[in-house]
């Protein structure tokens, strides 16, 4: 396990992408590795290319220079092993939770070729995801009818049906509210902790960071680098009332001051 | 029980009562200007020609029913491939809105007679005026529904590895469908506008070709039977499409 190949791996990234016709240098030689089943998460000020990097991994993107590789693989297109959250639950509206859950099953290989034979088995592996998740009887509630925090739950039994090896998020609750959010941090932490996928998310939240991961990227402003990577050494599984313990106040301010360098450094 | 029946009842009174109040009006308002009945017969005049003539109305009214019927159904099968095609390419969209716009410029009627010079006088031209009439509506709002996808439903998608037929089905068509049954109302009436112009001067049946024998012969009060019938045909395909809509599409009018 320990000399394995990484699960994500970057290779001195690079992207620029036009924007408006403008050239728009978004990341610069970032290079970082994620071990199979380990939870990073990457924070940094906002427009620092954190998306950007998900979107390289995700394969919805090419990368200008340098190489992403998944298990030793690089990417080149969508891959079948990633689910993804993002910001938005961006449910279908027309479909109601559990159908929205079974997408992916829909859609990627081997499971669409047995959607119809096994529809059975995948619907009642729904069921369990949305208990788990706590959304019991909402199963056939269109997305209208669930609050935010609901529909961002319905959004992570999506991202995980399919059992990817690797699980993206993109600031998958940036849009709640404070409770509902660190609600949902206890949520994420059980389903990470029942299917131990490797998980890489991006959130400017340092408390959610230090809450969730087992290492925080920092990024430095645009063109994004790493300028930080820092193992947090907490026991697990947390509690919301770990958040106010020293051990994790003093995480959270050693993160805080790698973002202000960040935020005033490289501004020349 | 009975709030269901008031539900019901207040669906159903509004339009009922509006439809009376507008014959009503024109009843009284021939009756106290004394207008000629050659000019504009009174409702319960149309009505009495109605009843007379059922019997050489329905086999016309059935023609131009099928008519438009068949001419919608062209029009709905072209103009759902046709959206998804500008809608989908921003190519195709450049490429072929202006000559859309082009098209539905044409006054319809103006066609009529060239298609009796390529197709003879029948049935044919008739369909193909209810088809090119009702096309426009159905393929520019299908192209609306689709061009206006919201990106992350389709990255959903396409983080999945779905293809490009695959997002058509699970996204595009289904955000598409709102819109295409708002088109579906207006291009049925619209289709049986096209019918009944081509009718006119272009067929040997149809409620169209009624009205011209009728006027021909001062029937003026046969004409307007005609008239209501395909009124009443319209409202009927209308209803039939909004309950597909209600059934369908639900999910768009969430707020009832």
């Amino acid at each position: 396990m320990t000399h394995a190949v990484p699960c994500v791996e970057l290779r001195n990234v690079s992207l620029i992408y036009a924007s408006d016709g403008k050239a728009v240098h978004a990341l610069e030689n970032v290079s970082f590795s994620v071990p199979q089943g380990a939870f990073v998460a990457i924070a940094g000020p906002s427009g620092c290319g954190k998306t950007t990097i998900l979107r390289l991994v995700s394969g919805l993107m090419p990368a200008t220079r340098g190489q992403v590789l998944i298990d030793g693989q690089v990417v080149r297109g969508p891959q079948k092993k990633v689910g993804m959250a993002f910001q938005n639950a961006s449910l279908l509206p027309w479909r109601t939770a559990l159908q929205n859950v079974l997408l992916p099953l829909e859609v990627v290989q081997p499971h669409r070729a047995q959607f119809r034979a096994r529809r059975k088995e995948y619907e009642e592996e729904a069921h369990r995801l949305l208990r788990i998740v706590g959304l019991d009887g909402f199963a056939d509630k269109p997305p209208y009818q669930l609050s935010g925090g609901m529909q961002q739950r319905v959004a992570l039994c999506r991202a995980l049906v399919h059992q990817p090896e690797i699980l993206l998020l993109d600031e998958p609750f940036a849009a709640l509210d404070a409770f509902t959010r660190e609600e949902l941090w206890g949520v994420l932490q059980d389903l990470w902790t029942a299917r131990r996928c490797t998980v890489l998310m991006v959130t400017h939240d340092l408390r959610e960071a230090v809450f969730l991961a087992d290492r925080v990227i920092v990024m430095s402003r645009r063109p994004g680098t790493v300028i930080s990577d820092v193992s947090i050494n907490l026991p697990r599984p947390r509690t919301l009332a770990d958040t106010f313990s020293p051990q994790f106040v003093d995480y959270v301010h050693t993160l805080y001051d790698c973002i202000g360098a960040a935020r005033n450094g490289s501004t020349s | 029980m009975s709030q269901e029946l008031r539900y019901r009842l207040s669906v159903i009174a509004p339009p009922v009562v509006a439809i009376a109040l507008f014959f009503l009006v024109w009843e009284l308002g021939c009756w106290a200007l004394r207008v000629d009945e050659f000019v504009l017969p009174r409702p319960s005049v149309a009505l009495a020609a109605y009843l007379k003539w059922q019997h050489a109305i329905w086999p016309n009214a059935l023609q131009t029913l099928m008519t438009t019927i068949v001419g919608l159904a062209i029009a709905i099968a072209l103009g759902v491939v046709l959206g998804a095609l500008i809608g989908y390419s921003a190519l195709m969209y450049r490429a072929l809105y202006p000559v859309l716009i082009a098209f539905n410029s044409i006054p319809k009627a103006a066609l009529v007679p060239v298609f009796v010079i390529w197709f003879g006088v029948g049935t044919l031209p008739a369909i193909l005026i209810a088809f090119l009439i009702s096309f426009f509506p159905i393929a520019v709002n299908v192209a609306t529904g689709i061009a206006t996808v919201e990106p992350e439903l389709r990255d959903v998608l396409r983080s999945l590895g779905a293809s490009q037929f695959d997002i058509f089905r699970k996204v595009g068509f289904p955000r598409a469908a709102p819109y295409f049954f708002a088109s579906l109302k207006v291009a049925a009436t619209l289709a049986f506008v096209g019918s009944v112009i081509a009718e006119l001067g272009a067929a040997n049946s149809g409620i169209g070709n009624l009205m011209v024998i009728a006027s021909a012969r001062f029937e003026v009060s046969l004409v307007f039977a005609g008239l209501m019938v395909v009124a009443a045909m319209g409202i009927a395909l209308y209803a039939v499409f909004a309950a597909l809509e209600r059934r369908l599409v639900a999910w768009a009018y969430r707020s009832r």
